[in-house]
């Protein structure tokens, strides 16, 4: 585009066709010819800037394109900062409490654990997960489900905050903007998908198409790409916009006092606005109380104890039973195909390493040196229970029985016959740390058949899919 | 420069992070796209329209309805500005059953199954909420109107009182 400033030259275009009495001469043609085709592309230049003056002149369709369909009083720049500036804390902590509950699973370990093996680049930061603190996967889960659905009211009013810049006219305007609401489109599909997709998940409303961990996990990499880009693009913005109001000065105006904001160049400032109906402040209060009502209808599934009552609406809000197996379930052995029969006398625990396997029944397991722990179930869904206290074998104590006292990894199968997560492999850390068992009790009484007898895995900080339930063997590897 | 920003429309860096995002939105989309294209598709764009073309203009129409509807029609009593009374317990209410429509309804298949709990209490504690929303709505408007209804009784009994309270 050297010279798509240039005025086109006179006789340029007909260069081609004109005597060429030094046509011969190769430098001299392709400089010329260089010339005619620099000259047609500015003609073509200039045509395209007057069309597209032309086009710019066209006055928006009537809707919601014209700037005066909009009557909000309240919408304007401050408005939508704060909302924002809210996002703005709470997308990163929803991204990063994302990223590192994908880690939990251990995907680098082995495929068995990987519901994403494409992941290629997008898994670049993944680490061994720790045991400690035993309650980190608890929490780190519990903070992205409960934050999740408490910011949904700040999302909605954020996305209405903004609407009147979906109708922009003209809806292109340049090549910069035209790749900016490109970029938009993902931004706004993408946080819709991320939290229509978890929120259907943890109701286990399961009508997405394909895979949970997918769609999630490659939806958010879609997103926080446009997530970035767009705080880049806006942040200068926001700021400007946050200090062009005082905030306290703004929750003691009444009524009769709220005006619009100043006219803005984005648009969101309505041009003939409607006489307000609620306060700056009232909008806020009223998004801040739907956050506050949906933290309190659904947290008490996380924080457990007590609480779990208060989470009315919550999935996992009462206990399936008293007694010592009376707490939560992600899967019943009837959902999953596992009776009594498959785990009846006949079952037996097979333990692989070096040397010749292991075979044990429950029995034997039994009259093993046994030893506690006091650890909680925490799913991917959000919701965990509080500390169980857990008796069995120490996998450590396993490993070593294996031939491999320093084992590296060790597969767990279950006795379900189909299904996810029926086959896991946990790594070193989660074998050596003293607390990881193969339990055979909880709670003092024997496991129940819906939370994995006769034996299951339990590991700290591990998501709750990944401690194992009805196993019946392990496989440990250097 | 200058040449470049009219060209384009903005400056140079704008395009370069554009561009980068792009990079990773496409290496993220070959993957989300892997399986099921084509509805992945639609529920990725859906959610998009869902929201701006169908939810937002329903409850913005709702609101305007509700405004247009339900003023008041030559009331001799003083007005009292009411539209919050309903606007915001409708929007708590809202807001639950958006976020928890699939167990609310009792969508939500594998949930008794899976979890040994049953379903059926989510719709009727919804609608207790909700009663006590529109109800703890419906007594503070009442204290409202009593208020606003003495004040303008008391301000024709009685020596003119300043107009800065009203609506």
């Amino acid at each position: 585009m050297s010279s798509g400033g240039r005025p086109p030259e006179s006789g340029s275009r007909g260069g081609p066709e004109r005597p060429r009495p030094d046509g011969g001469h190769p430098r001299r043609r392709l400089k010329r010819t260089v010339a005619a085709a620099a000259g047609l592309v500015a003609a073509a230049g200039t045509r395209v800037r007057a069309i597209a003056e032309r086009v710019g002149q066209t006055p928006p369709p009537p809707g919601p394109f014209r700037p005066g369909f909009w009557r909000s009083p309240l919408r304007g720049p401050w408005l939508t900062s704060v909302f924002g500036l809210v996002l703005l804390v709470g997308i990163p902590v929803l991204f990063v409490t994302g990223v590192l509950s994908y880690a939990a699973y251990n995907p680098d370990l082995s495929g068995l654990n990987d519901k994403t093996p494409d992941k290629g680049l997008l898994g670049f930061y993944l680490f061994d997960w720790p045991t400690h603190p035993y309650w980190l996967y608890r929490l780190v889960q519990g903070v992205h489900v409960t934050l999740g659905v408490v910011l949904v009211p700040v999302l909605l009013a954020k996305l209405w905050s903004v609407i009147p810049k979906l109708f922009t006219w003209l809806p292109i305007r340049s090549v910069a903007h035209g790749l900016e609401r490109l970029s938009l489109l993902m931004l706004v599909g993408g946080v819709i998908f991320e939290f229509v997709t978890g929120i259907l998940n943890i109701q286990l409303h399961y009508v997405f198409p394909g895979s949970f961990y997918r769609l999630h996990f490659y939806g958010a990499w879609v997103f926080i790409a446009a997530f970035v880009v767009h705080v880049c693009l806006k942040l200068g913005r926001m700021r400007r916009a946050l200090r062009s109001r005082d905030l306290v000065t703004e929750l003691r105006t009444d009524l009769a006092h709220t005006r619009p904001e100043p006219p803005d160049p984005d648009g969101l400032v309505a041009t003939a606005p409607d006489a307000p109906s609620m306060t700056r402040r009232g909008a806020l209060a009223m998004v801040g109380a739907g956050s506050l009502l949906l933290l309190v209808v659904t947290a008490g599934q996380s924080i457990g104890g007590r609480l779990r009552t208060t989470a009315l609406l919550a999935p996992h809000n009462r206990n399936p039973g008293g007694g010592p197996n009376g707490f939560q379930i992600n899967k019943t052995a009837a959902a999953v195909g596992v009776s009594a029969a498959d785990v009846g006398p006949n079952w037996r625990l097979e333990v692989h390493g070096q040397g010749p396997a292991l075979v044990l029944a429950r029995e034997q397991l039994l009259a093993m040196r046994r030893h506690t722990a006091a650890l909680p179930i925490a799913c991917v869904e959000g919701w965990s229970t509080a500390d169980q206290h857990w008796s069995g074998l120490r996998l450590a104590d396993l490993a070593a029985m294996a031939g491999l006292p320093d084992a590296g990894s060790v597969l767990v199968e279950s006795v379900q016959s189909s299904g996810p997560f029926r086959r896991v492999v946990l790594r070193g850390n989660q074998i050596h740390d003293p607390r990881s068992l193969l339990a055979l009790h909880v709670n003092g009484a024997d496991l129940s058949l819906d939370h994995g007898y006769p034996a299951r895995i339990i590991v700290p900080a591990n998501p709750g899919v990944n401690n194992t339930k009805w196993v019946r063997r392990l496989t440990f590897r250097t | 420069m200058a040449r470049f920003v009219r060209w384009y429309g903005s400056g140079p860096l704008h395009l370069l992070v554009l561009i980068c995002s792009f990079a990773l939105t496409g290496y993220a989309m070959v993957r989300l796209f892997a399986f099921r294209p084509i509805e992945v598709a639609i529920w990725f764009v859906g959610a998009a329209i869902l929201h701006d073309l169908i939810l937002l203009p329903l409850y913005s129409v709702a609101d305007l309805s509700a405004h247009f509807v339900l003023r008041h029609r030559g009331d001799p009593v003083p007005q009292v500005p009411w539209i919050n009374y309903l606007r915001v317990p409708t929007f708590l209410s809202g807001v639950l059953l958006l976020v928890w429509f699939p167990l609310i309804l009792e969508l939500a298949v594998p949930y008794e199954g899976d979890t040994a709990l049953t379903q059926d209490v989510y719709l009727g504690r919804w609608l207790a909420i909700t009663a006590v929303l529109f109800g703890a709505s419906a007594v503070a408007f009442a204290v409202e109107l009593r208020r606003v209804r003495r004040a303008a009784r008391a301000d024709e009994e009685g020596p003119p009182a300043d107009h800065d309270t009203k609506p």
